[in-house]
């Protein structure tokens, strides 16, 4: 308890003093995970609208895969991710490890799998209500994509927080691609991991709430933007 | 497309047959009235006609097409309106670009369905005969030669039901060719030029209105005509 109050004072110290090592974290790790989220969205949301309005040999084992694949073990992804991008791996010659690109590519590789499987279910749903009127009025295949996408922006808005939260939280690939490094590639998950190891649970846990502030000031943005849209049925 | 011939059309669903041996005839101009009890199939012969779905056997004509060659050239307004997550206005806007229509026409048609004062309110929260009415608008908006209209004025008030009559005559009397499903006596004597009237998965009778409604030929007709229970 004595180590949660002092954690708690030290917290908001370093927030109110705009400590330049701790903002300097947090927007690294926004940084990585925010961009992490956003290719995750641009990969996995057509391969999901792909797969809920398809209609192919081999579908339900492609549902099986995508579903499997949500729980990517992190530390794999990273080891994945640290052999290809070593340098006697075949991207080593990119110089990419140990960098904040490789922290996003190995989060982009463990949360694009959640996006593409939540999103195929949201708009598989969506497609179900619309298929018919679609067929009548003669669409395309992208017409149609792009027009589940649309109609089902708000529910895939929580897809991405789904995908950011994962992000945001998972430490087991980003040390083992980043390498904590310190104004390089640390980020409040690492850090956290950092600062407990050597005993300063004060600093680990101001960082922990610092990251629970920020997943509850987006959860709570994003919640807002699909209260107002349910209020006008586009939920 | 037109004249529209069918025969032999047959549509199953496992063991249960829907449609058995059904033929049809329709001309060129006109409204006509698809009539029948629940479960004779009135639906599934405009989804058939429309080419949403295949039969299982059995011959649909429009003038030496196939259904889904000619299914761009047709709307479909269904009972229940299936409008998207947006507003009125995009509502229209949706199926003018995705029909590469001129996207000025939006105007004039929700002006046409009486909704040109509902354009930006969402389109989900429109009452039953404000959305059915945007439905016809978004029918009409991809220029059919044919319009099918699956019930659409079922459990409105008589205002609505009024307002879609008069869209749906205002598009017969431009040349469209309707095709109108209903349970409504009063509605299809006030609309139809002839009466298709469905029993069993079969055309029972196909008259035109001013003999079917005072003498119809067929007993289930008669009897459902009459008030009574027909399966």
């Amino acid at each position: 308890m004595h180590d949660i109050g002092d954690a708690l004072g030290l917290a908001v110290a370093l927030v109110l003093s705009g400590d330049a090592d701790l903002l300097e974290i947090v927007l690294l790790s926004l940084r990585v995970s925010l961009s992490a989220t956003v290719i995750a969205c641009l990969v996995g949301l057509p391969i999901g609208a792909l797969v809920a309005i398809g209609r192919f040999r081999g579908r339900d084992v492609v549902l099986i895969v995508m579903n499997a694949l949500m729980g990517l073990p992190p530390v794999v992804v990273g080891l994945l991710v640290y052999l290809h991008l070593s340098r006697s791996g075949p991207l080593g010659f990119l110089g990419l490890l140990y960098t904040p690109t490789a922290m996003i590519v190995a989060q982009t590789i463990l949360i694009a799998p959640i996006v593409a499987a939540l999103s195929r279910q949201v708009l598989e749903d969506l497609h179900t209500e619309y298929a018919e009127q679609f067929r009548s009025l003669c669409l395309t295949r992208l017409q149609t994509i792009r027009a589940l996408l649309w109609d089902a922006r708000y529910s895939l808005l929580t897809v991405g927080l789904a995908g950011f939260g994962r992000a945001v939280a998972e430490v087991g690939a980003v040390i083992i691609v980043g390498g904590n490094i310190d104004h390089l590639t640390r980020v409040m998950t690492t850090a956290i991991a950092l600062e407990t190891s050597k005993g300063d649970l004060a600093l680990a846990l101001a960082l922990g709430i610092v990251l629970l502030v920020i997943a509850l000031g987006v959860n709570a943005a994003v919640q807002s933007v699909r209260i107002t849209a349910a209020r006008h049925a586009y939920v | 497309m037109l004249p529209l011939t069918v025969r032999d059309l047959v549509l199953r669903f496992g063991e249960t047959t829907v449609l058995d041996g059904l033929a049809l005839d329709l001309g060129a101009i006109g409204c006509t009235m698809v009539m029948g009890p629940n479960g004779s199939g009135k639906s599934l012969l405009l989804k058939l006609l429309h080419g949403l779905i295949e039969p299982s056997a059995g011959r649909i004509d429009w003038g030496g097409h196939a259904p889904r060659e000619v299914t761009r050239r047709q709307a479909l307004v269904f009972q229940k309106p299936v409008l998207l997550r947006r507003s009125v206005a995009a509502n229209l806007d949706f199926v003018l670009k995705a029909r590469g229509k001129d996207a000025g026409r939006r105007a004039a048609l929700l002006d046409h369905v009486g909704l040109a004062h509902k354009a930006a309110q969402p389109a989900r929260l429109l009452s039953g005969g404000e959305a059915q009415r945007l439905a016809l608008a978004r029918a009409l908006a991809t220029d059919p030669e044919v319009l099918f209209l699956d019930e659409p004025t079922a459990s409105l008030d008589p205002a609505s039901v009024l307002a879609i009559e008069r869209i749906v005559s205002d598009a017969r009397a431009r040349g469209v060719r309707i095709v109108f499903v209903t349970h409504d006596m009063g509605q299809a004597r006030r609309m139809a030029d002839d009466v298709v009237f469905l029993h069993r998965g079969r055309v029972a009778e196909h008259s035109p209105a001013p003999d079917f409604f005072p003498r119809p030929r067929c007993a289930a007709a008669r009897d459902y005509l009459g008030g009574k229970i027909v399966v």
